[in-house]
């Protein structure tokens, strides 16, 4: 597992107060409890972390820890300026 | 009209966050009153000029609260919910009342200060991007509207904020919706959570906060102590809760409120003697003054507040003020705020219920020139049929609460 992944799955991790060995790129946010609360709080973490934003539209595509480390792969390739 | 009882209690206070701890503590005298350890934010010398503070320490939220609600409450709605929560299992009271028939009346004044300090330090010194719950985690009315998520309460649901009297004033609102028919039933109290650095050297500015510790009507008394917490009454119609055999604590007999109409920050007795009147007054009982038998005092601990409040009590009760018991159990808990008048209202509950009154702590000689009969040392035993918790606010807002012992 790459540290963008890793770094996503910590993030998650401890805003769920989870063992980050309990959580893979295909676990969904429905089996980690993830409400919409969650999804708010992770989502900030995420762009605090790795200095981007989400995307509006995108915020509500987000169902799985892999579709998170997806978006920040994508937006994080971009190019900034 | 309903009589009105109070059902269910439910407290998170330096003094203890349970009301079984809450009650030891007041027998024990222990104080929650301690040295703050250091600031996280503050400098090196956090220009303060007082030590001490009432904080609750050892409140670990996520016992209580799921992920996503711990990340949109600040500590003060954190507060709310679990003192909440306490009230309403002890009494039962979402088991047995329509949901549309409770009402949440709760009491704070500075919001969720700490969030709002803290998403403000980013903003303000690097231009941070803010939590996108900071609305919610900031808003008044955070504690009432978490409480009546986490319990399903959907019936009136508000906060009330008039500084160190908001949780009186929300106990006193909420009887007298349930004295009316308005609701059969209503969680009401206080909470507060503002010992954020900004707020510290705000108090600090005013030249109100003692030096060492609280020493309510002490001849050497020398300002106030800041703390935290919440405190939450479960109140009902006594036909209710006698149908449902409910243990009733004690019954609330009277609110009153008032305005001085003065001074932004100076007392003025006029006033106070008007919220004392008032709740006497409320209770119906034209020898209502005759059978107060204690005072929780709002005995702050300043040279102000004190001699205002001792002038009002002897202007009310006349010749009986100088003996009837009068406590401050600010001397234990701190000055929660728009807190602090419902977990002395909790802790006058207790003393109805167990006969036993509080005692001021900390004072070794009490201010003679006061004349009151200011319970020190140990808690007294006395029967008392009714009893006032005082609330004397900044902005010279008053409210007072008249409540009875139960002996149904």
């Amino acid at each position: 597992m790459d540290d963008i992944a890793q770094r996503c799955i910590d993030i998650i991790a401890k805003s769920k107060g989870l063992d980050p060995q309990s959580i893979s790129l295909e676990s969904s946010f429905d089996s980690l409890a993830i409400d919409s609360l969650d999804k708010i709080n992770i989502s900030f973490e995420v762009e605090e972390a790795f200095n981007i934003e989400i995307p509006d539209d995108a915020l509500g595509s987000l169902k799985t820890v892999g579709d998170v480390v997806d978006g920040v792969r994508r937006l994080t390739s971009e190019p900034t300026a | 009209m309903h009589r009105v009882v109070v059902t269910g209690m439910g407290c998170v206070t330096p003094i203890g966050s349970s009301v079984a701890a809450m009650e030891e503590s007041l027998a024990a005298g222990t104080s929650g009153i301690s040295a703050f350890p250091p600031i996280a934010e503050a400098p090196a010398s956090p220009g303060l000029r007082f030590t001490q503070t009432a904080r609750v320490d050892g409140f670990d939220a996520r016992e209580y609260l799921s992920s996503g609600t711990l990340s949109a409450a600040d500590r003060t709605a954190q507060f709310a919910i679990v003192a909440s929560r306490q009230a309403a299992l002890q009494s039962q009271l979402t088991q047995h009342h329509a949901p549309q028939r409770i009402a949440v009346v709760l009491g704070c004044s500075t919001g969720g200060r700490s969030s709002e300090e803290a998403e403000t330090a980013k903003l303000y010194t690097r231009d941070a991007r803010l939590h996108p719950l900071s609305v919610v985690r900031t808003m008044a009315n955070a504690g009432a509207s978490h409480t009546s998520i986490d319990l399903g309460i959907t019936g009136p649901v508000f906060t009330l904020s008039t500084a160190c009297a908001s949780g009186t004033h929300a106990i006193g609102m909420a009887f007298h919706m349930v004295r009316s028919g308005m609701v059969s039933a209503a969680l009401a109290g206080g909470h507060e959570a503002p010992l954020t650095f900004g707020f510290l050297r705000a108090w600090d500015s005013m030249r109100v906060v003692s030096a060492s510790r609280c020493r309510p009507f002490a001849a050497d008394r020398d300002g106030m102590t800041l703390g935290e917490g919440a405190a939450v009454l479960a109140l009902e119609t006594l036909e209710s809760a006698q149908a449902r055999k409910a243990t009733i604590f004690a019954e609330v007999v009277g609110f009153g409120m008032s305005a001085d109409a003065h001074h932004i920050t100076n007392p003025a007795a006029s006033g106070a003697v008007a919220a004392i009147h008032a709740a006497l007054a409320d209770t119906g009982l034209p020898d209502a003054a005759d059978r107060v038998g204690y005072i929780n005092a709002h005995g702050t601990g300043t040279q102000a507040n004190d001699a205002t409040e001792a002038t009002a009590i002897h202007q009310v009760f006349a010749e009986r003020g100088a003996r009837i018991p009068v406590s401050s159990t600010k001397s234990l808990h701190g000055h929660s705020i728009g807190a602090t008048g419902a977990i002395e209202a909790l802790a006058t509950v207790l003393s109805l219920h167990h006969q036993t009154l509080p005692a001021t702590a900390g004072v070794t000689a009490v201010d003679a020139t006061l004349n009151l009969d200011v319970i020190t040392g140990a808690p007294r035993k006395a029967a008392v049929e009714l009893a006032l918790s005082n609330s004397l606010a900044f902005g010279g807002i008053n409210a007072v609460l008249a409540l009875a012992a139960w002996r149904g």
